[in-house]
């Protein structure tokens, strides 16, 4: 990650600021209110950042991308209620759990083409979020609460809420610089080529079924490690919250918006729809006008812009391409 | 001369029709073996038999020594058999040199990202198209495309290298160009199985030919020897001006 | 004993209705080779359009099915112009998401306007008794309109010249344009055709089933199950699939809850992908 190579590339470098930025922009007037904001945003940007790796290198769109943010969330609350786990310990365990089983799901969906794989992945994550709600161990439909003890070992409930927040900057950070590195590695190289002809891809060399399956399973970690925070701050899982579709379209609207296959791209399109977002449900008190305007902007955008806002910045100004991948 | 590849009584049914049928045959290291038939007379089946698009019937398929029958396609690649194909398959929205790197990412020598490129520069300008390097592949012309194909088997640094119709839809000086392009691919060691139809091009090219027809071996031989087999002409009189053309005449 | 008989009965009349709706979906997916997404919604639209024209406007239930057929036709049509018409000649995913898109907001707005309420269209039809057993009349009459409507559909597809038109598109585009046949308007047609399926077999599940806006998803995952049980672009192949469901469902039933029926049915959606899985693409190891 500290090779020369890296450290040369202006990308990199927005993505630490853009970290940075949101590490300290709160704590300027100790804003709480900024804080929230940023976090939901945060957790679209991670959410897109990494479903890109499917939809944007390797051409393979998972609907049901939130299965690993769902699950990871599970893991994690169940780890701390019942097992007393500690947070960090607790998410960690939890997203590699939901990573193997990416893996295993993967065995399976990854042999299907196109739309075929992408409605199995709506199949997956309804398919766990029926199984969840009749789980008993982890609270069936009603859910996991956890105690207000719970943040005790994280300073008491007002400093976790900072912590956990700076955990989810770090996994924004990380989600982008994934991103990043994977783009520029033969990794992403191949990725890249299964996504534009997945059968030449294979007649060049690339090992096909080895790359999707690592890229399905790499995509889902972060994504869990998110749900794990976002779920124990909540202090709350329960099916519905953690496995919603309409939560799942919104990353990919993320990815579209902001310009499928590039670095900085989902990232730029998560923000600006989460901030679109947020203003409009302040004005709309019917939730659910989020799909109508979602799927209304992922028309438009496929319709007319399927490159999205970095495509659009790269035609216009085709030196771009350097300093914003 | 040794055998590079070996194939041993190959082959496959689709449905009721018996695409290549106890096909066999060997290409040795550094010769030039041309394969030519009718149409739908089964090559470029023999050619995903060969490199695993498809599973053989029957059969196996030999090289270096190792059986590679029914290996799937990227292992193939990785052994050292590059394969272009009848109707291009550019990796249309990466740029001309970063269609050459994955070939040379993933080719025989498995290269980092770095030395790949170093390698997929020097084949681009080999080939002809260093003037095109940072282009979108989909862009090219045909003729571009045709011998972006034939770079990004190259860029594989392959041992054998299979080139299905490569001068199919080239006007005559970019046949020409081709032709010498195949000539110096095999000064640089490099075997090559080639699928053609354009009959003087092949003559000319090939070491030894092998005649396809209805899936089987009709004849196998140096070019003169083929011309002048009975069967192989009986063959091609269905069209007579490829019957001339064997024979090294003028089409009247 | 005769228990699970007449449940698998049952399930075959009403297995008929998902053969229609999934016929809409063959239809289109077989003639532009795109999976229409908005399937659901367009399902639940013809469920609406008879709750209205016969609760509501009090037309006697069964005749206000062919104003919903024609009414689902227009929209179709529409449809086809506004999202899909562009991305025709784009890669397949890119109609994928599109009419994921035109899904999201036809959803969004009925459940802005009809929120999750349940409605019922109630409809008394004489049933069949027998052995203590009861055969809906409703079950009985969707079956047989089922029948009767791809009665109409085969005829069309091929006495008419529209319909030989479609089945041109459909199997060899370039050389249909070349033959003169104008594409596009074929192709709207043909979308307007496979919509006004899907809504038809939502006028006729809404007289057997009650329904609220978000029913179209079961259907629409019903609809995709026996698309490939009866194989892309076969309208006869959907009906017999479609049979073949509900008769799975039907010996289910009896067994299992309900919630779980839709997992089964997703289950044996991946599990004849995987196994039997469709050329989309040029190259294909055997």
């Amino acid at each position: 990650m500290h090779s020369p190579r890296f450290l040369g590339k202006p990308t990199y470098w927005l993505i630490v600021l853009a970290t940075l930025a949101f590490a300290f922009a709160p704590l300027w007037h100790d804003n709480v209110e900024l804080r929230e904001e940023l976090l939901l945003a945060a957790i679209y940007v991670i959410l897109a950042s990494n479903l890109n790796l499917m939809i944007g290198y390797a051409g393979y769109i998972n609907f049901g991308n939130i299965v690993f943010f769902g699950l990871g969330g599970y893991f994690c609350v169940w780890l701390v209620s019942s097992h007393g786990w500690p947070l960090v310990a607790a998410a960690l365990a939890g997203a590699a759990a939901v990573s193997v089983l990416a893996l295993l799901f993967g065995l399976g969906i990854l042999r299907l083409r196109g739309a075929y794989f992408a409605l199995s992945t709506i199949g997956v994550n309804e398919g766990v979020k029926a199984f969840v709600a009749n789980f008993t161990p982890w609270g069936g439909s009603t859910g996991i609460y956890l105690p207000i003890d719970a943040f005790a070992p994280l300073g008491g409930p007002a400093t976790a809420l900072w912590v956990i927040y700076f955990l989810l900057v770090a996994v924004m950070g990380l989600s982008l610089l994934l991103s990043f590195a994977i783009r520029n590695s033969k990794l992403g190289l191949g990725l890249l080529a299964i996504g534009q002809n997945e059968d030449a891809a294979a007649v060049l060399g690339v090992p096909t079924p080895r790359y999707k399956a690592f890229v399905y399973s790499v995509s889902a970690f972060l994504p869990a490690v998110a749900g794990a925070l976002f779920f124990f701050k909540s202090a709350f899982i329960q099916p519905d919250d953690a496995f919603d579709l309409v939560f799942s379209t919104e990353a990919i609207v993320g990815v579209m918006l902001g310009g499928q296959g590039t670095v900085l791209g989902p990232a730029l399109g998560a923000f600006v729809y989460e901030e679109l977002r947020s203003t409009l449900l302040t004005a709309e008190t019917f939730s659910n006008f989020q799909m109508v305007i979602a799927g209304a902007l992922l028309l438009l955008i496929v319709l007319f812009v399927p490159g999205g806002l970095m495509g659009w910045i790269h035609r216009r100004w085709p030196r771009a391409k350097k300093v914003l991948e | 001369m040794s055998a590079l590849l070996e194939v041993r009584g190959l082959g496959r049914r689709f449905g009721g029709l018996q695409a290549v049928d106890a096909l066999s045959f060997a290409v040795g290291e550094g010769e030039i073996l041309g394969l030519i038939g009718p149409n739908g007379a089964g090559k470029s089946t023999v050619f995903n038999l060969i490199n695993g698009v498809h599973l053989p019937d029957s059969g196996s398929v030999i090289f270096r020594g190792e059986d590679i029958t029914g290996e799937p396609p990227y292992r193939v690649a990785r052994r050292g058999l590059a394969r272009t194909h009848q109707i291009v398959q550019p990796l249309a929205n990466m740029s001309v040199l970063e269609n050459c790197v994955v070939g040379a990412c993933f080719g025989r020598e498995n290269l980092p990202l770095g030395r790949a490129e170093a390698v997929a520069l020097e084949i681009a300008g080999f080939v002809g198209l260093i003037d095109r390097i940072g282009d979108p592949a989909g862009t090219l012309t045909i003729a571009g495309k045709k011998r972006l194909e034939l770079a990004r088997a190259l860029s594989a640094r392959p041992v054998l290298l299979l080139l299905d119709e490569v001068l199919a839809g080239l006007n005559p000086s970019e046949v020409e160009r081709m032709i010498v392009v195949i000539r110096r691919i095999r000064e640089r060691g490099v075997a090559i199985l080639m699928i053609e139809h354009l009959m003087q091009a092949i003559m000319s090219l090939s070491d030894r030919i092998v005649v396809l027809n209805s899936g089987r071996k009709l004849a196998e031989g140096r070019p003169e020897q083929v011309a002048n087999d009975p069967a192989v002409i009986e063959a091609y009189l269905g069209n007579p001006e490829d019957a001339a053309k064997l024979r090294g005449e003028r089409p009247s | 004993m005769f228990g699970i008989l007449a449940s698998i009965l049952d399930g075959v009349l009403v297995g008929a209705v998902y053969g229609l709706a999934a016929m809409g979906l063959t239809l289109i997916w077989g003639v532009m080779n795109v999976i229409n997404l908005t399937h659901g919604a367009m399902i639940v639209a013809g469920m609406f359009g008879l709750y209205y024209l016969a609760s509501a406007a009090g037309l006697p239930t069964y005749s206000a099915i062919p104003p919903v057929a024609v009414a689902g036709f227009g929209f179709g049509v529409c449809l086809y112009w506004i999202a899909v018409h562009r991305v025709i000649g784009r890669p397949p995913l890119m109609s994928l998401l599109a009419t994921f898109a035109a899904n999201l907001v036809l959803i969004g707005l009925g459940t802005s306007a009809w929120g999750t309420v349940l409605f019922n269209v109630p409809v008394s039809l004489p049933g069949l008794t027998y052995e203590g057993y009861t055969f809906t009349g409703t079950h009985m009459m969707a079956a047989v309109l089922t029948a009767a409507i791809a009665g109409l559909l085969y005829l069309f597809l091929y006495r008419t010249r529209q319909g030989k038109a479609i089945r041109a598109v459909a199997g060899n585009r370039e050389a249909a344009e070349l033959n003169g046949i104008p594409t596009t308007r074929v192709l709207a047609l043909a979308f307007g055709l496979g919509v006004a399926l899907a809504c038809t077999s939502g006028a006729l599940i809404a007289t057997l089933f009650p329904f609220t806006v978000l029913s179209g998803a079961a259907y629409q995952l019903k609809s995709f199950v026996v698309t490939v049980l009866g194989g892309l672009g076969n309208p006869a192949g959907a009906l017999l699939g479609g049979v073949a469901l509900g008769l799975l469902e039907g010996a289910m039933t009896p067994f299992m809850p309900v919630s779980w029926t839709s997992i089964v049915e997703f289950v044996v959606f991946v599990v004849v992908l995987i196994a039997f899985p469709a050329g989309l693409l040029s190259f294909r190891r055997s």
